[in-house]
Parts: C-alpha cells; structure tokens; sequence
C-alpha cells in the first residue's frame, strides 16, 4: 500500500509515548487534526507557540516540510474535507483526493488519529500504573507520583534523544479544561462534607490567609534577594513580576496533595485541612495571578490604587462568584435528578455534566471554577445520590473515580515529559534556591502563625506535629506549572527563569517531599488513619470517653457550630430536601440506607469470595453451644447464593480480613469499628477517596433514644412498682402521666431463675416509629428496581435460626429477607432480636419460665397498653425537630412468642396486624420484606390453631424456644443496664 | 448545700468553687446561667428531669450513665456546686500550667481523676472492678442492634482479657489506666477546651 505505513506504525508506537496528547483530545480543537496529517503521525502541536517550529520535524525524513501549514488549520470537521486532503498532499491520501481506482483498504490513519492517540496514550499511563503497582514494595516507598514523573522524565528524555525534539509539554488550556476538572470533580463530590464543614474556618483560614502570606511574602522576599544582587543579572523582573511568580509559586496543589496524603494516610483532620486548603486557595491564587499579571503587563509604574482595590474586590467576587455558581448548579443538578426517574440511563451523565458545566461556566465567567466545581459537587451529593438510582450511583461513583485517576496519570506524566524541554529553561541556581528555601520557609512559618491563632479557636487544637506535616505537606504541583507556562514572555521578561524554577519546584516538593512525608510522619508518630488498629479497650474506652465529651459539652451547653449546625439541617429537612429529592428518596432516608445497602453488598460479595469463613465472628471464643451447632448446620454460602440475602454480614469485616491475620481481632474490631454509636461530631468522620463513608446518624439517633428512652422508662417503672430498688438508678418521675406506664416492672433483682418477671423482662418494650409514619417511610417508597437484594447485617443469626426452626418445626424452607433498612431493622426489633439471639442464650434459666405465667403476664401487659392513650413522651416531643419523628411505644414481637398458647383466644397478634396493616401500601421491597417474614409468622401462627392436638413433647421444645427467645429479648432489644446490674448482684 | 436555693450565685460561693474546680469567673457565671436555664423546677437544684430534658442527652448512648455521674451517691438533686464539681473533671489537664489551686488534693481535672470519673460510669457497683457483665452493658449501650449477644459477648471476653493483667477477669482501677490511657487525648482536648474558652 503506502509506503510510509510500516514506518507509520513503528514511529507510531514510539510517537506515541510522547505526543503531546492534549492536542488530540477529541474535544479539543479541530484545527489541531489536521495538523496531524502527516505520516510520521506524531502531533505537531506545542501550545506554546514559540515551540511549534517546522524543523523539529526533520528526524522523521518523511514529509519533511510539508507540515500543516496554518492554513492546515482551517477547523476540520471531516477528514473528507477537500481543503484538508489539498493541504497534506503528502503520500497519505484518503476519500479527498480522486481515487484512481477502488482500493480494497485504505489506510485511514488520519481519520482516527486524535483519538486514537489519546486512547493509546491513557493506556500507556494506566499500563505504567499496572507496573508500579506489580511490585508493592516500590509503591509503598515510592508514591506513585514520584514514579511517574519519573517515567514522564524518562519518556521525554528519550523523545529527546532520539528527535532532538523538546516541545511537549502540559499544555494550560488542557490541563484547566480537562485534566483539573475530573480530579477537582472527585474530590468535590466525595469531599466528607461534615468533616470539611467542620473544619472550614481552618481552612478558610490557610487558604486565604496562609496563601495571601506565602505569596507576597515569597514575591517580596525574591525580589529582595534581586535586590541584594544574589540573582542573576539576567533575571529581568521587577517587584511585580516576582509578585507575580510568588501567587503562582505559592499555591498548594490540589492534585499533588491528594496525590501524596493519600498515600500517607494522615488523620482525617489533618488531611482535610491540607486537602480543603489547596482546593479553597484556588481563588485565591486566581486572583493573585490575574492581579499581578495584569500589573506586570500594565507596567508597575501605572499601577494605582484603584487597581488594588479592584485587585480585592476581585477577590470577593471571584471566590464567591465561583462558589454561588457551585451552588446553583448543584441545585440544577439536583432538581434535574428529581425527575429522571424514567430515564435512568442518563442520570449519571447529568451529573458529570452539569458539575462540568458549572466548572466550565465558571472558566468562562473567570471566577474560580475549582471553587465552583468543589462546591457543586459537594452540595448536589445529598440528593443526587438520594434521587439517582443504586445503579447510577455506581456508574457515577467509578467514572469519577477512574477519570480522577487517569486525569493525575497524565498530569504527573506529563510534567515530568516537561520537564525535559530545557529550550524554555533557563537556569539560575540564585532564584530556584532562593525559591526552594523561601518556599518551604514561608510555609512553615505561615502554618506556625496561623495555628497559633486559630488554636485558640479551634476545639481541637492543632499541635506541632500536625503543623509539621501540614508545612510539610505543602506541595506545589501541576497547576502552578500550568500557570507558569501561561505567562506572556513577552510582558513577563523572565518567564525563563519561572519556569525553571517551578518546575524544580514542583519537582522538589512532589519529588523530595513527597518521598520523604511518609517516613516522616512515621517518625514523628502523627496519628494515622486506619494504621494502627487499636487494641478492643482503646477502641472502646475511645469510643466511650466521646460519648461523654458529648455529653458533657452537651450540659454545659456548649452551642457554636453544632447549633448552626442543627439549624441549617432544620432548614434543609424542611424545605431543601423536599424541593430537591424524590418523594420516595426524601421519606427513606436514603443516604443512610444505601450506603448501608452497597457496604452490605459488597460485603456479601468478598463474602462470598472468602468462603463464609468470616461468619466465625458469631462463634468467636464463645461457649455457646448453640450457636455453633447452628451454625455448622446452614451452609451459609449456599444459603447467601441460593438466596441472595439473609446472611448476617458485619459491614466493615470483611473488607479487611486477609487470610493469615488474627482473624478474630480483626473481626472484632470491625464489629466493634462498625457498630459503635459514632459520638455526634465524628459522624462521616472518615475519608477516603476511594469509600462514600456513611450518614448514620440518624439510625444511631433512633436507637438509641428508643434505648434510653426504655431505660428511663423501666428505671421509671422499677421505682415505681418497688419490685426492687436499684441503687443509683432510681429516676425522678414527675412527668409520670407523659410517660406510658407500661407494666413492664422487668428488672430482675439478680439472675437467678426469675419468677414471672422474667418474662416481664421480656416483653420487647420497643420503642418504636410512629407507625404512620412508618407508613410514610415506606408507602409510596417508589424503590428502585435494582434493590431488591438486601443483605442485612445479623442476618446471620437469622439462617442460623432458620436451620435451626426447620429442624424443629420442618415448617418453611424458604429463605426470608430481612428488613431492608436500618428503619424497617428497627421496626422489627422485636423479632429481629427475638430470633436473631436465639441461640445466644437457650440457657438453663431461660427453660424455666413457666409458660403459664407468661402468658397471664402477657395479658396483664397488654391490657395495661391498651388502656394507655398514644404516647410521647415528654422527650421524645422534645426531639422531634431533630430527625426523630415520633417515638411511642409498641409492643410486638415478644406477642409472636407468647401468642400460642390457647389460653388467650383474643388475644390479637399484634405484628401481624400492622404488618398486613402496612403492606397495603408497601413498595416493592416492604412487599419482599413482608413475604420473606411471612415463613416466619407462619411458623409462629401454625401451632396456634390446634396446640392442644399437639402432644406435649411436641409442644415443649418449642416453647423453650420461645421463652429462650423472649428472655433475650431483654439483652438485645431493651438493653437494659438493670439486668445486667442484677447479676452483678450476684 | 442542699439549703442554697437561692438563683443569684454569691462572690464567696464563686470563690469556693473558683478553688476547688479552677474554673474561671467568667466560666462559673456562664456555666451558672446554664445551671439555672436548666433548673426548670428553679430550686436551685437539678434533677434528673432537668438533665433528661437535654434534647442531645437522649441521643447519647451514654447519656443517662453521665447524668447519674452527676448525682452524688443516694441522692437526687445536685446543686451547682455538685455541677461544677463534675464538670470540672472536663477541664484541660493543666500540666504545664502552674497549679493555681491552693488544694493540696489532685485537682479534679487530673489524669487519673479523669480516668476515675470513666471508670465510674463503667463501675456500677462502685467495687473498684468492672466485671464481664458491667462491661457488657456499656457495649450494648455503645452498639447498635446489629450486633448480636454472641458477638457482644465474645467482644467483652475479649476486652478483658485484653487488659486483664492479674487474671482475676475483671477489669480494676490500674488496669483501666493502663489502657485508657491512651484514649484520653481527646479528653484533654475536647469539651475541655470549650469550657475553657467559655469565656463568652
């Protein structure tokens, strides 16, 4: 065919490596392409215009000259456009020219170049990537921008070497309109958005602030040393233009920051401060830059006062500008995703797209368009991820991730190919030391100043260590080169010198500081996340003690940001969330949910992955027999695949359980990890990049108002009927008529085999939901189609009941769901703890009850509740403006226990009841739920009919059963601090 | 004590309290008014209703633990010097700081007086021990529904034998310390630091 094809192809492969891809994005300019046409198909293209010279091309002997003229770079839409095939009338031709005859292949190279290039080069990058990461020792030493500036130095220094050709570079305008955005994209939208607000003032700070210093410290002390003669002669600046150099220099780098901490692994605090800094600074530097760069091109002389203060006006307008911009494209997006419920396929398009737009909007209207973009991301996250569907979810979540990620690839890549390109380089040792030094310097000294004002503000001060690390940590990256090489050589006389010196900059903090970070914040010991597991107490005590500061600061009525706090999530309850979020999605609560449903999922499937060994956590060091007979019954993993759902899986286990490892520590910390209340400040305490971490506040907050609510309404009740006199607990009552005298009096004085308060203890006085508002929660829940599997943590417990039910009663084989959120968890309490510690506890005291009592006793209760009116408590009410709607107590549950014998011919069982009360209107997964639960209720409702025909042998087991169950009810559901006091007692 | 029901806070009473807790004036008068805005019986005692009230108490797993922290042995009421006196536990441990308070006795915001005021809330039967089952309460407190008795208990086992240096498998005073003591660091931080800047 042609004859330059199979040269094409080898220069092709090398060319690759080193085209500047930028140029071939498909969304970039079309006028690029055609510059591309030509054989040796290496791009031509330097942005930076001074570079784009014909004669580089010489090495390839082929064409030479017949590079793309400029008016080659007529926009070309078709390749089939005559103007271009006129305009390379080199040996490549295609459709354009008059074909002589019908060619059986043609050799299109030209048509898919730009593309095709771009495909290539991202696959070099994420190849590269593939590398590092082969062997683990490299990357734990090495973070992985290190190596690939490295490689990008390496590739470019080839490039080089082979055709003398220095003109690749990361171009600007391509690496603000694509490479920045997917990472600022990211980090936005997986931004800990409590964490980052709880910490804005911080950050706020050392963005404003902290930058303002460096960089009109760095630009005057620079220009000092200018002024001392410790420069070169030849660096032509001014006061400006160095003014100009330190805004550019002295900005921390979003991209490089994350690029390292993430490695590094810091306390959240301390990453979110750094992180939250080098995005926020971005208006700042914004402004410094545009500022500056417009002195030096005005000429210093000319500058008046005005123009400073414009200069700060500027400032207010573009920080708030970009981020008002943010903001009303988040509400955009998320009013959007209200209503793509029957075009699903494009919800997560929508996403990209608008936060992209408000980023480009912002570009355009010059505000600060990382601000922009931060904020969009972070505000719409609420309720676009309440609106789209899991699915979506998903998609958006790995796109973002993976764009992230090739966006850093190529970004560190390409400045170390920069790098290389030393004909923009000129080198003076006085300025780039004087920078290093003055960099780094100005840092700390920024940090040490404002800590120490903000640490008398800041509850949780900020101690030298982290002030270490936070100077430290201070890396400069793309986006000052990015700004550097967008200088004007011909205003800024010593963009030369910058631009040596930045890069080394650059290169010395990714490099240099990078490297060196982790040792350091090894050796100084800085609190690390996730790092070091602390031992059960520490986890414990930890978890504790916060509790109490809560508490604490609590009563001492310590109001500031959480009062704020409270009222801004008042506002957004009432008003924001129900304009932006579906129906549906507003009454579930879905946040919560879904994370809790994707942890769920994927913790089924590496579950899945590891065989079920992790279950062992149920069985861990634990002589409950039970249990284990249970357990060894059920073939989990038959069950979890057969079934999909109904296994009991610990949300955090089992990502981290690795075969070797003390299993069973690991596990327990999980469970512990997992499960612990998280105090109120520390919820979505965690970050990661890579994990949504979860809102579970407001489940916590249910539980445990329905458990302290309980405790103070047994304490209540104990005093009240004197069944015994717990020494400190004894409760004021005054509000006895708010709270529902339930004649529960189950405090057992000590564990001996209770009389027939034991099963008092464990009639499950639940407090639950409303049920009307249950009923909201979950009637017109319009649940996406895809989340029909639920894996619900504890569940566990339930096949393991299930084995064991079956073997008893030979009832149902059918596997049920369990309740598919943390609320419907709840509302089944009493059967979620009824079953789920069955074999916890079939001890020998439990078998004792007597039957006979129960059920008396159980009448008693009942009526006793039925002549109470709907209750709140007077706290309860109190609470309703905070999530928790209306708390009344609800007996069920243990009625499935005692509801059997025959005694009791009216008596109604009671969750049968609201359950078919509720499924009228339930969604799909209520539906599901309600099936799964129905083997249940069957095989509690089945003996009922006929007890009696059943021979008493038959009978017993099964009421042991019960009463088992119904006393563990006492240590699952009510939790209550007596009982366990009792056996103290012992 | 139980006699000052009286709503304004005298100087020498200030002064009392000023010794025995460390806090400052302006700290007394602001945690004062606190005292009061809680004390809706306005006897110049709290109960237990009035802590009750606190709308993020009841949102606290151990919420109800830390108000009976507030009641001395016995009783029902405390005044606002009891409040101070628990309070004060909460004050920053003031190493460096030299030690204003003539006391000779370990100030209240001590170390160890710190841990003691934890240890309490785990120790219900004040026997200088924790025992498997108080253990298992603070958990089934602290721990959603989600986990399962087993595992619970497995986990208190564990937690003691974790710590337990004596073998007798309960967790005593020492042993407390030496393995919360770690965990302390955000006690010297946190509501500490606020009352500290309650300045306000």
């Amino acid at each position: 065919m042609h004859s330059p094809v199979l040269f094409q192809i080898l220069v092709f492969i090398t060319s690759t490596f080193f085209a500047p891809w930028t140029a071939h994005f498909p969304g970039s300019d079309a006028s690029v392409i055609s510059e591309i046409l030509e054989p040796v198909g290496i791009a031509v293209e330097s942005l930076p215009p001074q570079s784009s010279a014909p004669p580089l091309h010489q090495p390839y002997g082929i064409d030479t000259g017949k590079i793309a003229s400029p008016a080659a770079r007529v926009p070309v839409n078709d390749i089939a456009d005559p103007i271009v095939s006129s305009t390379s009338p080199a040996g490549n031709r295609h459709r354009g020219t008059e074909p002589v005859s019908f060619e059986i292949v043609q050799w299109n190279w030209e048509h898919a170049q730009g593309p095709f290039l771009v495909a290539v080069w991202i696959t070099v990058a994420s190849l590269a990537k593939i590398l590092f990461h082969l062997s683990s020792k490299v990357t734990t030493v090495v973070p992985e921008s290190c190596l690939l500036i490295l490689l990008g130095l390496g590739l470019g220094g080839i490039v080089l070497a082979a055709t003398n050709r220095t003109d690749y570079q990361l171009d600007p305008k391509m690496f603000f309109l694509f490479l920045l955005p997917p990472i600022v994209l990211d980090s936005g939208y997986f931004m800990p958005s409590r964490l980052f607000f709880d910490n804005i003032g911080t950050i706020l700070m050392y963005a404003v602030v902290g930058t303002l210093w460096n960089s009109s410290a760095t630009g005057l002390a620079l220009w000092g040393i200018k002024q001392a003669g410790l420069m070169d002669k030849k660096v032509d600046a001014g006061l400006m233009d160095f003014l100009l150099f330190g805004s550019l220099i002295s900005a921390v780098d979003p991209v490089a920051v994350l690029a390292v901490f993430e490695e590094v692994h810091v306390n959240e605090t301390l990453f979110i401060i750094v992180f939250g800094e080098s995005l926020l600074n971005d208006a700042v530097t914004v402004v410094l830059y545009k500022v500056f760069n417009t002195f030096v091109e005005m000429g210093s002389d000319k500058v008046r006062a005005v123009d400073y203060v414009k200069g700060v006006a500027s400032f207010f307008v573009v920080s708030l500008g970009g981020t008002v911009v943010g903001l009303v494209f988040a509400f955009i997006l998320a009013l959007t995703t209200r209503f793509t419920k029957r075009a699903r396929i494009i919800e997560p398009l929508f996403v990209f797209l608008l936060v992209y737009l408000s980023y480009l909007t912002a570009e355009i209207a010059s505000l600060s368009s990382i601000l922009a973009m931060t904020f969009c991301g972070m505000c719409c996250k609420k309720y676009v991820e309440a609106n789209i569907s899991h699915k979506s979810r998903t998609t958006v979540k790995y796109t973002m991730k993976t764009m992230a990620s090739i966006a850093e690839t190529i970004i560190f890549m390409f400045l170390g190919i920069s790098a290389v390109d030393t004909s923009k380089w000129t080198w003076d040792s006085g300025l780039v030391l004087f920078t290093l030094v003055f960099v780094f310097v100005f840092r700390a000294v920024g940090v040490i100043l404002q800590t120490w004002v903000l640490n008398r503000f800041r509850l949780c001060p900020l101690d030298w260590i982290d002030q270490v690390v936070m100077s430290y940590g201070g890396l400069r990256g793309a986006v000052a080169f990015a700004l550097v090489i967008l200088l004007d050589k011909s205003k800024v006389k010593a963009k030369d010198y910058f631009v040596a010196t930045t890069i080394t900059v650059v290169f010395f903090t990714v490099m240099f500081q990078g490297l060196t970070i982790k040792p350091l914040v090894k050796w100084l010991k800085v609190k690390r996340s996730n790092q070091h597991k602390p031992t059960l107490n520490e986890e414990l005590h930890e978890r504790a003690f916060d509790h109490i500061l809560a508490a604490v600061e609590d009563i001492a009525g310590h109001h500031g940001y959480h009062h704020w706090r409270d009222k801004w999530e008042h506002f957004d309850k009432k008003y924001l969330s129900q304009l932006l979020m579906r129906k549906s999605a507003y009454r579930i609560k879905d946040e919560i949910w879904d994370v809790y449903q994707k942890l769920n999922i994927r913790d089924a499937m590496s579950f899945i992955d590891q065989g079920g060994h992790i279950l062992s956590s149920a069985k861990l060091s634990l002589p409950s027999l039970p249990s284990r007979m249970s357990f060894s019954e059920t073939s989990v993993t038959n069950l979890l695949w057969e079934n999909g759902s109904g296994v009991c899986l610990d949300l955090q286990v089992i990502d981290t359980v690795r075969s070797g490892k003390d299993k069973e520590d690991t596990v327990m910390h999980h469970v512990l990890a997992g499960n612990l209340y998280k105090p109120r400040k520390r919820y979505q305490a965690n970050y990661s990049r890579h994990f949504i971490s979860a809102d579970e506040q407001e489940w916590q907050d249910r539980e445990v108002i329905q458990r302290n609510m309980r405790c103070r309404l047994e304490s209540f009740r104990s005093t009240k009927h004197s069944v015994y006199q717990n020494k400190g607990k004894s409760r004021h009552k005054k509000s006895q008529k708010k709270h529902r005298s339930n004649d529960v009096n189950g405090d057992v004085p000590n564990g001996k085999p209770k009389r027939n308060i034991s099963w008092q203890d464990t009639v499950p006085v639940v407090m639950t939901m409303d049920s009307e508002e249950e009923e909201e929660d979950n009637s017109g829940a319009e649940k996406e189609e895809d989340e029909g599997i639920t894996f619900v943590a504890r569940a566990a417990d339930e096949v393991l009941l299930e084995g064991k039910q079956s073997s008893i009663l030979d009832v149902y084989q059918s596997p049920f769901l369990l309740p598919p959120s943390p609320t419907c968890t709840e509302k089944e309490l009493p059967w979620k703890g009824d079953q789920g510690d069955l074999p916890a506890c079939v001890s020998s005291e439990t078998t004792k009850i007597v039957p006979i009592d129960l059920q008396q006793a159980w009448n008693q209760s009942i009526s006793s509740l039925e002549s109470l009116p709907p209750p709140t408590t007077s706290e309860v009410q109190q609470l309703q403006h905070r999530t928790v709607p209306l708390v009344m107590l609800e007996e069920r549950g243990a009625p499935a226990a005692l509801a059997r014998p025959p005694l009791d011919p009216c008596f109604q069982f009671p969750e049968h009841a609201t359950a078919a009360g509720r499924s009228s209107e339930e969604d799909s997964t209520e539906c599901i739920q309600q099936q799964e639960l129905r083997p249940l209720m069957s095989s509690d409702k089945q003996p009922r009919p006929g007890p009696s025909a059943e021979s008493a042998g038959a009978r017993w087991p099964v009421q042991f059963n019960r009463a088992a169950r119904v006393s563990l009810l006492q240590n699952v559901v009510t939790a209550s601090p007596y009982k366990g006091s009792g056996q103290t007692d012992l | 004590m139980g006699s000052r029901a009286s709503t304004l806070l005298r100087d020498e009473e200030i002064e009392e309290i000023k010794k025995e807790t460390g806090f400052s004036h302006s700290q007394i008068t602001r945690l004062y008014s606190r005292f009061t805005s809680l004390d809706k019986g306005e006897n110049g005692t709290l109960c237990r209703e009035d802590f009750q009230r606190i709308p993020e108490l009841a949102i606290n797993p151990l919420g109800d633990r830390i108000i009976n922290a507030f009641f001395p042995e016995g009783e029902d009421q405390v005044n606002f010097r009891g409040f101070m006196r628990t309070l004060a536990h909460f004050r920053p441990i003031d190493d460096h700081e030299k030690n204003k308070d003539p006391n000779v006795s370990e100030p209240l915001n001590s170390r160890n007086n710190k841990l003691l005021f934890a240890f309490r809330l785990y120790d219900l039967d004040k026997d200088d021990k924790i025992s498997r089952d108080e253990l298992l309460q603070v958990l089934r407190m602290m721990v959603g529904v989600n986990i399962s008795d087993d595992q619970l208990g497995s986990i208190a086992d564990r937690t003691i034998q974790e710590a337990d240096q004596d073998g007798d498998s309960f967790i005593s005073f020492t042993e407390f310390i030496k393995t919360a003591n770690t965990s302390l660091e955000p006690w010297a931080r946190l509501p500490g630091t606020t009352l500290h800047h309650c300045h306000c």
